[in-house]
């Protein structure tokens, strides 16, 4: 007789940082939030090499992008609601809450292709407009990605192919999209509120 | 629902039953297609490395040529044109086509194995980093070949790369090349924390993690932050060269510093990220060949998070000479003299383990040992070179070029081909021959050393880095045809390198599982590993299972071998928690690369490659990710069935 580790009783999944696809969710994360924070330096970098900030431009109009802020801000309600309902493997409640934000995201992208007739300025007018341009491209880059993950994920779960794990990669997205709303709320003070008071 | 510990009767029967079912789940899939699909990190690993030293032997080749153009003065081998990017490619393709991807490969090979785990996190994702670094020196190879490969040095400083000095498609090809490249590690970091984190064995706690492991770890958590800095610097160089933004460009509010800040940020990190994977490598080594535990584990593990986090605070000592104020000079002088203090305790370890030891001078071990005299004295230099008042005066010489080929070689290239050396044996199941092993050593310390010692003098005298020749009266002369005479002996010690890896393949001595009698788990599996690494598997009970565990252990049972499952257990403790189903083969990760690789090479020629050729690599995505009935998890579905489990799967950690 040999003594054995049994884990055949041991669950088939899980979620949150217990999952792994929670920790490579939050590699991503820091990828693109350190890709974010070095992007603000080099927008901080650049205004002080000239002495008016933004040069020769208006600031961005606050319309839209305030808008976009408007939208993400409640967005978090949907999106909290989707995973939760992920997590208790409620169907009818993750479809319900997947459509839910992914009209959300649409609606934003729409806020946010409006955002960038407002900047004042273009890419290539100074290196103002290039780094404006970029955080907001980025940014959007982004939320394009997670509306099509949305979509992807809404799709598999209603053409029936399901198990637990489809569960989980619904709360993962979902712990995803905070990621691409709280990286927004720094990136909305630089390119509005900055040239503004700083 | 939990782990329990029971007894049972599991026969030698039993046991091979359960090995013919595993070596069936894991198999290697069939044909063409099934080469393009496998997921098995240790195929993936093998490919990073061989690849990688395809790469180190074409930036050899490169190296050659320039040390053939300046043996003698005035000479006429190479043009200007030519040399620039023949210095560029070299550089380029040793720290981001060789360094980098080969420390991956290892990483990849061996810290599933080393942890205990059937497979490794997220292997998908490895085999779309492999395709992704793939295609990426293929790119930078053609591109050479069609004169548009790089000319402006491995690190492309604006405003010499930038729209106005640098017409044409070098510059971009060297700014696209990074994205690849990045991508590459970047996926790769994140399969090894996932790795580390989740799929040890039970009982291998993080303290009993072996030191190459900690490596690999730290080393990925610097990709994750180092990487970014120069994703942003090379979008922002490819965006002033394509679509006329002026991050750069001085008349528009931008400014070329800004360049060498982000650059750097990345650079600096960069050599570590070669580096501390070189240190687990000695580590691994060390202990094995001196026959004890390392010594001074936990001053070891913390040194190389200490030069982690360190490395971050450094990346202004490359840029001294560009006359930014004194006091911040100042604290990036006294930064960089600080990495003395981690190393210093990484080698003082060493020594004290070499010295209560019982050393087996084999020729991993000898490689080792040629790691002390040649690193020492690029760390010397280092040292030297951190100092502004002396930087200024050996700036861009050949000084600097003898400094980071020390570092470099010194403290990465002899750890690996002495830890090439040391896993032959697993890798292949053959014995590597010991008397061309030797050899290979001896030609390759004495080339080493022939070729850039003389360099240090060269840098004092004056000789700049990166000019195509020089002339007859200068006496550099003798100095430079020393250097193209060590290179010669260098050659030769990799072509005897080479003709040991056949011979041995050929006609070497069958390997036994654990022929150098190491400690770590790699060890405890054939040589090579079946494609499911371990079993059976027993629980971890020590740093070093293999000289200390009891061989009466508990082994794990209940992880199903009709499919790829996985045991995930916890963070910290490394206690059972679930079981995965690791993905299946799957050709989407080769033909997400391929479509990559399309829209990043169209983005050279017109921006709207960026907006078009993102379609393909989505819907291969989205291929990628979608469910198959193959996949689906037989236990959990309905989901409406699945409820009573969910307090068990969602309970505290």
């Amino acid at each position: 007789m040999r003594q054995a580790l049994d884990v055949s009783a041991l669950p088939s999944f899980a979620f949150g940082q217990r999952s792994i696809l929670w920790w490579a969710t939050l590699g991503m994360i820091a990828i693109e939030g350190t890709a974010f924070a070095l992007l603000i330096a080099a927008y901080i970098y650049l205004k002080w090499r000239v002495p008016h900030w933004p040069p020769g431009v208006a600031p961005p109009d606050l319309t839209w992008g305030t808008l976009t802020t408007a939208i993400v801000l409640i967005s978090v309600i949907p999106n909290a609601l989707t995973k939760r309902a992920a997590e208790q493997l409620d169907l009818a409640r993750t479809r319900l809450w997947l459509v839910v934000s992914f009209l959300f995201a649409l609606a934003f992208c729409v806020a946010r292709a409006l955002e960038f007739t407002a900047l004042n300025c273009w890419w290539d007018s100074n290196a103002y407009g290039s780094i404006v341009w970029t955080l907001l491209g980025i940014h959007t880059t982004h939320f394009v990605t997670d509306l099509i993950d949305t979509g992807v994920l809404a799709a598999i779960m209603f053409t029936g192919r399901l198990d637990a794990n489809r569960f989980v990669d619904v709360s993962e997205n979902a712990f995803y999209y905070y990621f691409v709303i709280v990286s927004w709320l720094p990136i909305y003070a630089v390119i509005y509120l900055a040239p503004r008071f700083i | 629902m939990s782990a329990t510990i029971v007894a049972r009767e599991i026969t030698a029967d039993h046991i091979a039953a359960e090995q013919q079912q595993l070596a069936r789940t894991w198999a290697q899939p069939r044909g063409l297609i099934g080469f393009l699909s496998d997921v098995d990190p240790k195929r993936i690993g093998m490919r990073f490395i061989v690849t990688a030293l395809v790469f180190f032997a074409l930036g050899g080749v490169l190296a050659g040529l320039m040390r053939i153009q300046l043996a003698v003065p005035e000479n006429h081998f190479l043009g200007p044109d030519l040399y620039n990017q023949v210095f560029t490619m070299h550089g380029t393709t040793m720290m981001f086509l060789f360094a980098v991807p080969v420390m991956e490969g290892l990483g990849l090979y061996f810290t599933p194995l080393m942890v205990g785990a059937r497979t490794m996190a997220l292997p998908r994702l490895a085999a779309f980093g492999y395709w992704m670094f793939l295609a990426g020196g293929i790119f930078l190879y053609v591109s050479f070949f069609l004169n548009i490969g790089p000319d402006n040095g491995w690190f492309s400083y604006v405003p010499l790369a930038g729209p106005e000095f640098a017409p044409g498609k070098r510059a971009d090809t060297w700014a696209q090349l990074i994205t690849f490249t990045e991508v590459a590690s970047l996926v790769g970091a994140i399969v090894t924390i996932v790795t580390v984190f989740k799929f040890r064995r039970p009982g291998m706690t993080l303290d009993r993690l072996p030191v190459f492991v900690w490596a690999q770890l730290v080393t990925s958590f610097m990709i994750i932050f180092a990487m970014p800095a120069v994703m942003v610097a090379s979008t922002a160089l490819i965006l002033d060269r394509l679509v006329g933004t002026h991050f750069f460009n001085q008349a528009q509010g931008g400014d070329p510093i800004l360049f060498q800040h982000l650059f750097w940020f990345f650079g600096h990190p960069e050599v570590y990220l070669i580096f501390l994977p070189a240190q687990g490598l000695m580590s691994t080594l060390i202990q094995a060949f001196s026959s004890r535990p390392v010594v001074g584990y936990v001053g070891l593990v913390v040194a190389l998070v200490a030069t982690a986090f360190m490395a971050f605070g450094l990346w202004v000592h490359h840029m001294f000479a560009v006359g930014l104020p004194a006091i911040g000079t100042s604290f990036f002088t006294a930064a960089s003299m600080m990495i003395a203090i981690p190393s210093g305790i990484q080698i003082f370890s060493w020594i004290a383990t070499i010295w209560s030891g019982r050393v087996r001078l084999e020729p991993p071990m000898l490689f080792a040992l040629g790691y002390f005299v040649i690193f020492i004295l690029g760390g010397m230099t280092g040292l030297m070179v951190a100092s502004v008042p002396l930087d200024l005066q050996v700036h861009d010489t050949y000084f600097v070029v003898a400094h980071l080929h020390y570092v470099l070689i010194g403290g990465a290239v002899f750890p690996l081909f002495g830890a090439l050396y040391y896993w032959f044996p697993k890798f292949t199941g053959r014995m590597p021959g010991r008397g061309l092993g030797v050899a290979s050593f001896w030609l390759l310390f004495a080339g080493f050393n022939l070729t850039f010692f003389p360099m240090h003098v060269l840098g004092l005298h004056g000789m700049p880095r990166r000019v195509y020749t020089y002339l007859p009266d200068m006496g550099w002369n003798t100095l430079n045809l020393a250097a193209s005479s060590g290179a010669v002996l260098m050659a030769l010690a990799v072509i005897v390198m080479i003709v040991n890896v056949i011979q041995s393949l050929r006609s070497g001595a069958v390997a036994p599982d654990n022929p150098w009698h190491a400690s770590t788990l790699e060890w405890a599996t054939s040589s090579p590993p079946p494609p499911y690494n371990f079993y059976p598997e027993p629980v971890i009970d020590s740093r070093d299972p293999l000289w200390n565990d009891p061989a009466d252990l508990p082994i794990v049972i209940g992880v199903r071998a009709d499919r790829r499952e996985v045991l995930i257990t916890r963070l910290l403790d490394a206690q059972p928690d679930h079981r995965y189903h690791s993905p299946d083969p799957s050709i989407w990760p080769f033909v997400t690369a391929l479509t990559t690789t399309a829209m990043l090479i169209g983005s050279i020629f017109t921006p709207w490659a960026v907006v078009w050729g993102s379609i393909p690599p989505a819907i291969a995505l989205i291929a990628w990710f979608w469910p198959r009935p193959s996949m689906l998890n037989d236990e959990t579905h309905p989901p409406e069935n699945a409820r009573p489990e969910l307090s068990a799967a969602t309970g505290p950690p």
